[in-house]
């Protein structure tokens, strides 16, 4: 009997060290799924390139050495370690520092449509141009091509008195 | 007779898109223009009546209450904003200073210290704020909007608006006491 009872205090010791275990182990892999794995230089970078710092704007946040850019790239890696995505950040940023930090505009229709209407209005301006440039002048005179030039009369009239004197000496 | 000949066409590029050339380029250097003499103006000037802006501000380091504040909010008070970031080692000098100053002036009402966080990270400003007991209002420059229409050079600058909202005078760089805040203030507290 004694031996059953102590038999039973092992299993129940058992069962209460395996709940525990399993409790700790669901725990702990809850608080991992949320923390996400450590992101690696590799991952900040992969984003921090794509953004500019407005203190030293012409170094990508990947290479600047200042403290402020070493602080957002602390920022991309704790936000990295929370889950949010490439989007979620860069977003981040954006309402934070606005547009400007960003390497590449915003994906606005405005971005694409203004230069794209320049482009096509310099093209035809210049293929207009060409056009103009390389038509040939079409004939100044429309009369017959083989007329007589002493047939054309003289647009002045005190050209054209003269030439009828002339005719008149010969 | 008739007169067949006709005047030949002129070559070249037609009127309407030399003019459409010439808008272009004129628009073009007015926007250059603009730039290059906003880039040389500096700082807002003092005499500058300054237009209403809204900051934003962290919590626990709110003003009555609110957790964003509007300039015109402040009307009849004297403004202290200061341009501050916690990557700013010559912020530090100033930043016992501006927290005294704040301590002398807040029981009157009259004044008000607001601290505009310049393109800095939350926590490390926390960091900031805690390390040197900072409680005055305090919130992030959110897109560097309000820097932006000051046209600071760098942190930290201060900026004393009077009671009706005019820009007073310009402190670029840090305090080295509390009497030359004392002394910016009290000017304006005993018009």
């Amino acid at each position: 009997m004694k031996a059953t009872g102590t038999r039973r205090i092992t299993t129940y010791k058992f069962l209460m060290a395996a709940v525990f275990a399993v409790v700790l182990a669901l725990t702990f892999s809850h608080f991992a799924s949320a923390q996400g794995p450590t992101p690696t230089d590799d991952d900040v970078n992969r984003i921090a390139k794509q953004l500019y710092c407005p203190v030293c704007e012409s170094t990508p946040l990947d290479v600047c050495p200042t403290e402020a850019c070493r602080q957002w790239r602390e920022l991309i890696r704790t936000m990295l370690a929370d889950g949010k995505s490439e989007a979620e950040i860069k977003q981040y940023f954006v309402t934070q520092y606005g547009a400007r930090v960003l390497a590449e505009p915003p994906n606005r229709l405005v971005s694409y449509l203004v230069p794209a209407v320049a482009i096509l209005l310099g093209a035809i301006l210049l293929a207009r141009g060409f056009q103009m440039w390389l038509k040939p002048s079409p004939a100044v005179n429309e009369g017959p091509a083989n007329t007589n030039p002493d047939d054309i009369p003289p647009a002045d009239p005190y050209v054209a008195r003269l030439e009828e004197e002339l005719k008149k000496q010969k | 007779m008739t007169d067949s000949t006709t005047p030949a066409p002129r070559r070249g590029v037609p009127l309407w898109a030399q003019i459409t050339i010439w808008v272009f380029l004129i628009g073009l250097l007015a926007v250059v223009a603009m730039g290059l003499r906003r880039a040389q103006q500096g700082t807002v000037q003092p005499g500058q009546k300054i237009e209403n802006f809204a900051l934003p501000l962290y919590s626990g380091y709110q003003l009555d209450g609110k957790s964003e504040i509007k300039l015109e909010d402040l009307r009849g008070k004297v403004v202290v904003l200061n341009f501050w970031a916690s990557w700013c080692k010559p912020c530090e000098q100033e930043a016992a200073e501006m927290q005294n100053a704040w301590q002398e002036y807040e029981p009157g009402g009259k004044v008000v210290f607001l601290g505009a966080d310049y393109v800095d990270t939350e926590p490390n400003a926390r960091v900031y704020m805690k390390k040197f007991g900072i409680t005055y209002a305090n919130g992030p420059d959110l897109a560097t909007k309000i820097s932006q229409y000051f046209r600071i050079k760098g942190v930290p600058e201060t900026y004393f608006i009077d009671q009706e909202g005019v820009l007073r005078y310009v402190q670029v760089g840090p305090f080295t006491s509390v009497d030359q805040i004392r002394s910016q203030i009290d000017t304006l507290l005993n018009e």
